[in-house]
């Protein structure tokens, strides 16, 4: 052995130290995609916000952002997006214990996977109109006068994709909790109480806090579902950016849509910045 | 026109955009323009509002995926004429001066009047706006769209103003009748469809006359009733207006004169034929062209037409953005 180890050391090339390394080469179609389609548009908008209508650059924009109506749907966002991940989450996440402490290759839990890929992905219009047609106010099921009601109920419509979604991205966080530490703590004479509290608990904190923000943002930029749900107030930011676009009254103004956006960046950020440190501390346990 | 004809045909096709196919009849006429003319029609984003229009042409315009015609409300269509051709078709003269630019940059197409469609199998006869104030109408009325983005809507609400003592010039009395309407349970936040008319979601809609016939929303002409308030009567119209850097421009001016054409079978006589009234009606009439038929089936209108003009729309759309969210929120 003495001797492969010595020939091993011999044989390694002299030059590969030289040759530049090309693993880098790989990343390009990716950092390429997203400087196009990410960068780019982001850029773009925060460049036009401070745009006038008329050529020039201006404040103007931005200081409509400090106005009664647009203050209100950047609350009415937050609201909707509090609620119906805080919902999701915690709903999504006792479906997903539910899920991992069945038979891992079970019949139930692949449906329940494949379920959740489909429904997580269904809403706009088609999602609305469902809801619309099944509890509305002329509904089959049932005529709820709270349907309309902002925000519990768009936060109800919302949980048909948010719940499906948080199984899916808590589910692997879930799993990776191991038999062994349960006996561990029941051996070291702990309750489940103490295991949920002790052990299991701060394990699954802080993917649950990731995957709750993921719903966050998830929440934050839909606008087809909540456009056809109603459509006479402007509840959230998407739905005033949709009226600065599309507004053939003469009220559309492209830039304050632009300045809308930047705002709406702004939340972005605060939130994925939350989420990627929080998955930092939920990928060192999980390695 | 036979020298139009042959440039048009020759360019082989024609980008419309916002047009549905139920609206005013737009599906039969781009159908009968085709079989005509053999001019291929790529109909672009037909639920488009017409802002979303100009801002098509502004990004696509030096592409062959442009509109070569426009189909916009009145805002609009000043708002922009620094993107349009001035083009007078040969029926010039028979459309009325206050619905046409003088030298021809936008020419008003068709309009109607402002109406509610119900179904009065459900509500009986409805003879006046405040009775849609009563309990009977529970989460029943609906806007076609959000007054703040969409012409329709807008004058929705200034047909309520009209209607509560509201002028013109000013429509607060109308966001107070949705007030009230909200207050009461009855204003329905859903946008009216075919659609919503259908699973009975809105059985009562303020929209256009030509948009609220039975036969674009679906429903039987026996229950489906349209009714124009005689003490707010609400036209408005619509506008043509050629792109200046259309890529198709001969099959675009083909396109208009076959719009204006009097003809039995041609764009006037085809939107009345969608309820909805063409800008050169009045001349029609005199000279015997129109569809007789046609222009009896329209909702009676008893009261004096009122138009909206460009300051009074203005004035509305600013104070919409100021209150209308208060007052239905």
């Amino acid at each position: 052995m003495s001797s492969a180890t010595a020939t091993d050391v011999g044989a390694r090339p002299v030059r590969a130290g030289r040759r530049p390394p090309l693993a880098w080469v790989g990343t390009v179609p990716f950092l390429a995609y997203a400087a196009v389609f990410l960068l780019l548009p982001t850029g773009l908008v925060i460049w036009n916000a401070f745009k006038g209508n008329s050529g020039g650059w201006t404040f103007a924009n931005i200081s409509a952002l400090n106005t009664g109506p647009v203050r209100s749907a950047f609350t009415g966002s937050l609201q909707l997006c509090v609620i119906s991940s805080v919902i999701g989450a915690i709903l999504g996440a006792i479906l997903a214990y539910a899920v991992a402490s069945g038979d891992p290759d079970g019949l139930i839990r692949r449906l329940y996977i494949a379920g959740s890929g489909v429904l997580a992905q269904f809403g706009g219009v088609t999602l609305a109109f469902a809801f619309l047609a099944t509890i509305g106010p002329a509904g089959l099921l049932l005529h709820a006068s709270w349907y309309l009601n902002f925000p519990w109920g768009i936060s109800l419509i919302y949980c048909y994709f948010q719940i499906p979604l948080m199984v899916l991205v808590f589910l692997p966080a879930v799993d990776g909790l191991k038999i062994q530490w349960r006996e561990a703590a029941e051996n070291l004479g702990g309750s489940t109480w103490h295991y949920w509290r002790y052990v299991a608990g701060p394990l699954l904190a802080p993917a649950f806090t990731g995957a709750a923000l993921l719903l966050f943002a998830n929440a934050l930029s839909a606008f087809a579902t909540i456009e056809a749900w109603e459509d006479q107030v402007n509840y959230v930011v998407p739905q005033s950016i949709g009226g600065s676009l599309i507004s053939e009254v003469g009220l559309a103004n492209v830039h304050e849509g632009d300045a809308l956006a930047l705002g709406m960046i702004v939340v972005v950020v605060i939130v994925m910045t939350g989420y990627f440190l929080l998955q930092g501390r939920a990928a060192r346990w999980q390695r | 026109m036979a020298k139009l004809i042959a440039a048009a045909k020759k360019e082989g096709t024609l980008n419309v955009i916002a047009l549905p196919a139920d609206w005013a009849n737009y599906g039969n006429i781009i159908k009968d323009f085709t079989a005509k003319y053999g001019i291929k029609v790529t109909s672009i984003a037909p639920s488009d509002s017409s802002a979303q229009e100009v801002t098509q042409i502004q990004q696509k315009n030096g592409t062959s995926l442009a509109a070569d015609v426009l189909d916009v409300g009145g805002s609009v269509a000043t708002a922009s004429t620094s993107l349009f051709a001035p083009y007078e078709v040969s029926t010039w003269s028979a459309i009325p001066a206050g619905l046409k630019e003088a030298t021809g940059l936008y020419v008003g197409d068709y309009g109607g009047y402002m109406s509610v469609g119900y179904d009065s199998a459900k509500f009986g006869t409805i003879t006046s706006l405040s009775q849609l104030l009563g309990s009977k109408f529970k989460n029943d009325v609906a806007l076609n769209g959000n007054p703040t983005q969409a012409n329709a809507a807008l004058n929705g609400v200034m047909m309520a103003s009209l209607a509560s003592g509201g002028s013109a010039g000013s429509i607060a009395n109308g966001v107070n009748f949705f007030h009230q309407l909200k207050q009461a349970g009855n204003f329905n936040t859903t946008q009216a469809t075919p659609a919503t008319i259908k699973a009975g979601t809105t059985p009562v809609v303020f929209n256009w006359d030509y948009l609220n016939t039975a036969a674009v929303v679906g429903q039987p002409a026996s229950t489906w009733k349209v009714f124009i308030p005689s003490d707010a009567t609400l036209g408005g119209f619509y506008y043509q207006a050629v792109n200046k850097g259309a890529p198709h421009p001969a099959a675009a001016r083909l396109w208009e004169e076959y719009l204006f054409s009097q003809a039995s079978v041609g764009g006037q006589n085809l939107w009345l034929t969608g309820g909805a009234r063409p800008s050169e009606q009045v001349a029609m009439t005199s000279n015997g062209s129109i569809d007789k038929t046609a222009a009896a089936a329209l909702p009676p209108v008893v009261g004096t037409p009122i138009f909206l003009t460009q300051t009074q729309a203005t004035a509305a759309a600013t104070y919409l953005a100021a209150n209308w969210q208060k007052a239905i929120g």
